[in-house]
Parts: structure tokens; C-alpha cells; sequence
């Protein structure tokens, strides 16, 4: 047992990418899912035990073939990686265990095993990005992750995808590039590729004009891979048109993975060795994360299509992630950490839920959900619970993250008060998004037209059911008791903040 | 004339403007895909040049040469990797091409955009 515990690092990126050639194999669509679900729930385990591993601060150092680490490759997992692996497998595994219907709907019985080994790609490189600490291994990785999850996209069932898809392509590379080029830089200045090694090297020539340009290239490069607003247009199209249950596993992770690397590298190599990198860093993140909060929530406000409207609603809410980090201190980036951890609970049950939806209806629109909730309560009973997660109501785990947050923004100075007022606002707005999805199912009864679209709807199959009401329970219980994701992401903030002078 | 002996560099910012100018202005989706590999192809320029050595050989390990000077392998390690993900993401971004053709019989982004809006 722990000759196998030593090698828990490498085998949690080995794990998924094994199985995926061995689900193409396979064929038959059933046993694919199956294989898929283990493979899926295997990396979660091991999330979970280098988890427990790292609770208390410390970090696991793996050599990749025993090469000693600034020439070989190093592998190396701290809290802040561990939180994010617990996102990335339980969002995936989540997705997983409710996936047939669903994906039975959306993708032909003989494209399904392909399907399958793009997904078990697509974590295997979100899993390889966060175990690694190396910043070329990071780009190759980003690359498996992002290639894959092109492929998921495009086999959503609405011709729409391949535009969009087409779109997150170029945005997606473009992106991956500038973060090339960035790495190239500090290559070129420092020799090394190793995180940790750059960290100390870097400080000889901090404030030379291509280190300056290379934390430009990688700042921007991540932030439109991270879909931080106003670079944010591939994301809502991307998430409305695919699969149902990719929307569910990418809208969780996907984004955060790309905000992890930039704090990572941001707060490991750059904020030590740059003077007034710090308030380079706030500025440049504070207005875009208060645009964004309060732009896409007025947007998905008025927006008529279900999945859009929550796509909308995630801009904001990686606002809320970058506006935690922007305040550079302990309690903001441990509120940007919690608020990772505690959307992406939010938005996998609210996008499972759509799932749900989209068993029997077609067109997820707004004025098509009319009256559905007599049909299906049990779905919209979930609706509502993690819609309140989502608004952050007490005792669900929303509510956690934005009371952290709203704690350290009263910390941070003068400006305080205002961006408390934004976050309230903005939480207001949410109120009436959610509400107008909830008042129309609940209390509108069905016209003409939507209940010719809801005949023959009945309640989502209960596997579907099941993922849904464990994401739920999730939220509240995160809600109730959040001593393990706040302890993780406190430790995580802490080790990023140690590096600053 | 210092200026010019970074010629290297001005190869590399040159081509990748090039690059970056067709993704963005060109609306027929091939040409946006080529302008893609040009700006990929500039940072592949970039990471070469680097590697380079002034004076230095390939990197091959000769009996009784003790002096000899040698270029940098790594870059061109990273390199072949980055290229290899830059050929996968073209074939992607091209068989998407092609499917976008099969389902709207155009591949100018603007007609896209007009049949999307009917």
C-alpha cells in the first residue's frame, strides 16, 4: 500500500489517461460508461487521499523516472492543488454517474466510446495541469485538456456547437500561445522551466523588460483561458450548444484549472521579485472582476435561454473568484479558493438539473418550462434548493464563500464598502435570474405552445435524479459543515502568500 | 545597428503580428486556421533562436572533443513537443472546418452568423 501511495501523483494523471485508449477498445457503450465512471472515480479516491495528505500545509514532492528536480520533471502537490483535484474528479465523477440518459440523447451509440476517451483526456490533462510544477509541462497538459474538451463541445447535438466551438479554438490557442510565449521569456532570462526554481533565479534579473513582457504575455494569455471578463465571448456560446453533461463537468472546472495557473504562477514568480507587482496585479483584476460581476448578471438577467442564462452567471462568478484574488491578502484569496470550490457545487447541480430538463424538453427555453414543475418536482425542487446555494442564502455553501469574501473586502481599505455594495447587488441580481426560472415553473401555467413542447414529460430518469440530489446535498452539507474546504483553501492561500515579501 | 542584430526577434514579432492580424480580420474560417499556424510557428521561431549557441555544434557527444561548444537541445525538445500539439490542434481546428461546411454549406464567418441569426 504505500509503495503505491508513493506514486499517488503520477497515477492520478496515469489513472484517466490509460483508460482512454482502453474505452475505444471497448465498444460497447455500456461497459464504456462503466469503465469511464471507475477510471473517474479511482482519481477521485486519490484526489481525496493526497487531500488528507496535505491538510496540514505540507506538500508531496514526486520525481517523475527519479530525475532530481530542476533538469527531470517535478511533480508536486500542495493544498491549493488538492482543493482544485477534489473540484476537477468530483465535478467529473458527479457528471459521470448520470451521464447515460443523458448522453444516450445527445451522441449516436457508436460515437459514444470516442466520447467517453475524450472525456477521460480531458481530465487526465485538468489533473496533469494541477499536479505538475513545471510551466512547459503545464502547456502540453493545458493542450490535452483544451483539445479534448473542443472535441466534447463539438458533439453537442445543435449544429450551433461547431461555430462555437470553432471560436473557443481560436480563443483557446491564442491563449495557450501568449502563455508560451511568456514561458519562452522567462526560459530565456532564468534557464529553467522548473516553478519553484524560476522563483529563486528570477530574482537576478526581476525588472528587466522581458520578464515585464513575459508576466503581461502569461497574465493575459490565462485570463482569456479563464474567461475573466471582457475575454470572456467564447465562453456562453461554448457552454449553451454542448452536451448537456459536458456543459455539467466544464462549467464546473474548466475555467478554474486556467485561474489556478495564473495565481500559481502569479503568486510564486512574479509578486516577490516585481516591484509594486501587487497593485499592478489588483488594478489590472479588481475593475474587470467588478464588470464582470455586475455586466454578466445584468445580462443573464434578461437572457431567455436556460443554459445560456447560467453560462452568463458563471462570468460573473469567476468575477467573484478574481475580485477574492485581486485583494491580494490571506482572507481574499481564501474566499477566491472557497468560492472555486463552492461554485463549482453551485453550478454542476444547477447544470445537472438542466440536464434533467433536457431529457424531455427540447428547446431549453424560458417560456418552455412553463407549469413544468407539476411534472417534474422533483427536478425543480433541486432547481430551487441550489439555486439558493447559488444566491447565497445561509446554511448553503454559497453563502460561506461570499461571507468570506464580503470579510475580507471590509479588511481591505477604503474601498471596502463599495465592492461589498457590488457583491450585494450583484447577489440581488442573481435573486431575480433565479426567481424568474422558478416563478415560471412553478406558477405559470402552461400556454398553447408550451405544453405542445411538454407532452409526454415526465420525471428525468432516476440515475439523472440521483447525481442531481448528491450535488444538492453537496451544497448544503458544504453549507452546514464547511471545516474541510475552508481549511484547504486557507492553507492554500497561506502558501501563496508565503511567497511574498 | 544594434537593433539590427536582433534580426531574429524581429523575425519572430513580425511573423506573429502577421499571424495574429489574420485570425482576427480575415472571415473565411481556413484563412483564420492558417493565420493560427503562423502565429504558432513565430513562438516556435522564438524558442529556437534561444537555443542557439554562438559557435556552438549539435549537441552529440564525440570521444576527445574537450573544448567543444555545444547548442542548447532543450529548446528544440520543447519545441518538437509544441509543434506536435500545434499540427493536432490544426487538425482539429480544420475537421471542424469541414463539418461546419457539411451542416452550413459556407465557411465565411459572417454568412455563419447570418444563418444563425434566422
Amino acid at each position: 500500500m504505500s509503495a503505491l501511495q508513493a506514486h499517488l501523483p503520477a497515477l492520478q494523471v496515469i489513472v484517466p489517461m490509460l483508460t482512454a485508449p482502453l474505452v475505444i477498445l471497448v465498444k460497447e457503450r455500456r461497459l464504456c460508461w462503466a469503465a469511464t465512471l471507475l477510471a473517474s472515480l479511482c482519481a477521485l479516491a486519490i484526489a481525496v487521499s493526497l487531500c488528507i495528505d496535505v491538510l496540514n500545509g505540507d506538500y508531496i514532492r514526486y520525481l517523475m523516472g527519479s530525475w532530481p528536480a530542476p533538469w527531470g520533471i517535478e511533480l508536486k502537490v500542495d493544498a491549493f492543488s488538492a482543493l482544485l483535484l477534489l473540484i476537477v474528479n468530483g465535478a467529473s465523477s458527479l457528471a459521470l454517474l448520470g451521464a447515460t440518459a443523458s448522453i444516450d440523447r445527445d451522441i449516436e451509440s457508436s460515437r459514444q466510446p470516442l466520447f467517453y476517451a475524450a472525456w477521460l483526456l480531458a481530465l487526465a490533462g485538468l489533473n496533469g495541469i494541477l499536479v505538475t510544477a513545471d510551466a512547459f509541462n503545464i502547456f502540453v497538459f493545458m493542450e490535452i485538456s483544451a483539445l479534448a474538451s473542443y472535441v466534447l463541445i463539438a458533439a453537442g447535438p445543435n449544429r450551433r456547437a461547431l461555430p462555437a466551438v470553432f471560436k473557443y479554438l481560436i480563443m483557446g490557442t491564442i491563449g495557450a500561445t501568449f502563455y508560451l510565449i511568456g514561458v519562452g521569456l522567462i526560459y530565456l532570462m532564468t534557464g529553467t522551466l522548473n516553478i519553484a526554481d524560476m522563483e529563486l533565479r528570477i530574482h537576478g534579473v526581476a525588472d528587466q523588460r522581458p520578464i515585464l513582457v513575459a508576466a503581461g504575455f502569461i497574465t493575459v494569455g490565462l485570463a482569456l483561458k479563464a474567461a475573466v471578463f471582457p475575454l470572456h465571448i467564447w465562453l456562453p456560446n461554448a457552454y449553451t450548444y454542448a452536451p448537456n453533461m459536458v456543459t455539467v463537468f466544464l462549467a464546473a472546472c474548466a475555467t478554474k484549472v486556467s485561474l489556478y495557473i495564473l495565481l500559481r504562477i502569479d503568486f510564486f514568480v512574479f509578486q516577490q521579485n516585481l516591484s509594486g507587482h501587487d497593485f499592478q496585479f489588483s488594478y489590472f483584476l479588481m475593475p474587470l472582476s467588478l464588470l464582470a460581476i455586475l455586466i454578466a448578471s445584468a445580462v443573464a438577467m434578461f437572457e431567455p435561454n436556460l443554459k445560456r442564462l447560467l453560462a452568463w452567471s458563471s462570468v460573473a462568478q469567476i468575477g467573484y473568484i478574481t475580485l477574492g484574488a485581486s485583494l491580494v491578502s490571506v482572507a481574499g484569496l481564501t474566499a477566491s479558493l472557497l468560492h472555486m470550490f463552492n461554485h463549482a457545487l453551485a453550478k454542476g447541480a444547477l447544470f445537472l438539473v438542466l440536464a434533467c430538463l433536457g431529457m424531455s424538453l427540447r428547446h431549453l427555453r424560458i417560456d418552455n418550462i412553463a407549469g413544468i414543475a407539476k411534472q417534474m418536482p422533483w427536478t425543480m425542487a433541486a432547481f430551487v434548493l441550489a439555486g439558493l446555494s447559488l444566491i447565497g442564502v445561509p446554511g448553503t455553501a454559497g453563502f460561506i464563500s461570499k461571507w468570506y469574501l464580503i470579510t475580507a473586502a471590509l479588511d481591505s481599505g477604503p474601498w471596502g464598502p463599495a465592492l461589498i455594495a457590488v457583491i450585494i447587488i450583484s447577489s440581488l441580481m442573481a435573486v431575480v435570474y433565479i426567481w424568474r426560472i422558478v416563478e415560471i415553473a412553478y406558477f405559470k401555467p402552461a400556454d398553447e405552445q408550451a405544453a405542445d413542447n411538454q407532452e409526454g414529460v415526465s420525471e428525468a430518469p432516476l440515475l439523472l435524479l440521483l447525481a442531481t440530489w448528491i450535488a444538492v446535498a453537496l451544497n448544503f452539507y458544504f453549507g452546514l459543515s464547511a471545516a474541510i474546504p475552508v481549511e484547504l483553501a486557507d492553507s492554500a492561500a497561506r502558501i501563496l502568500m508565503g511567497h511574498m515579501r | 545597428m544594434a537593433l539590427l542584430e536582433l534580426y531574429h526577434y524581429w523575425v519572430f514579432a513580425v511573423l506573429l503580428m502577421i499571424g495574429f492580424y489574420a485570425v482576427i480580420a480575415k472571415l473565411n474560417l481556413i484563412k483564420k486556421l492558417i493565420g493560427l499556424s503562423l502565429f504558432q510557428a513565430a513562438v516556435f521561431l522564438l524558442y529556437i533562436t534561444m537555443g542557439k549557441v554562438e559557435g556552438g555544434t549539435a549537441p552529440i557527444f564525440v570521444d576527445g572533443a574537450i573544448d567543444q561548444l555545444y547548442s542548447n537541445p532543450l529548446p528544440q525538445v520543447l519545441i518538437l513537443t509544441a509543434i506536435v500539439v500545434g499540427i493536432s490542434t490544426l487538425a482539429l481546428g480544420l475537421s471542424i472546418v469541414v463539418r461546419i461546411q457539411e451542416e452550413y454549406d459556407t465557411i465565411e464567418e459572417h454568412e455563419i452568423q447570418e444563418i444563425d441569426r434566422q
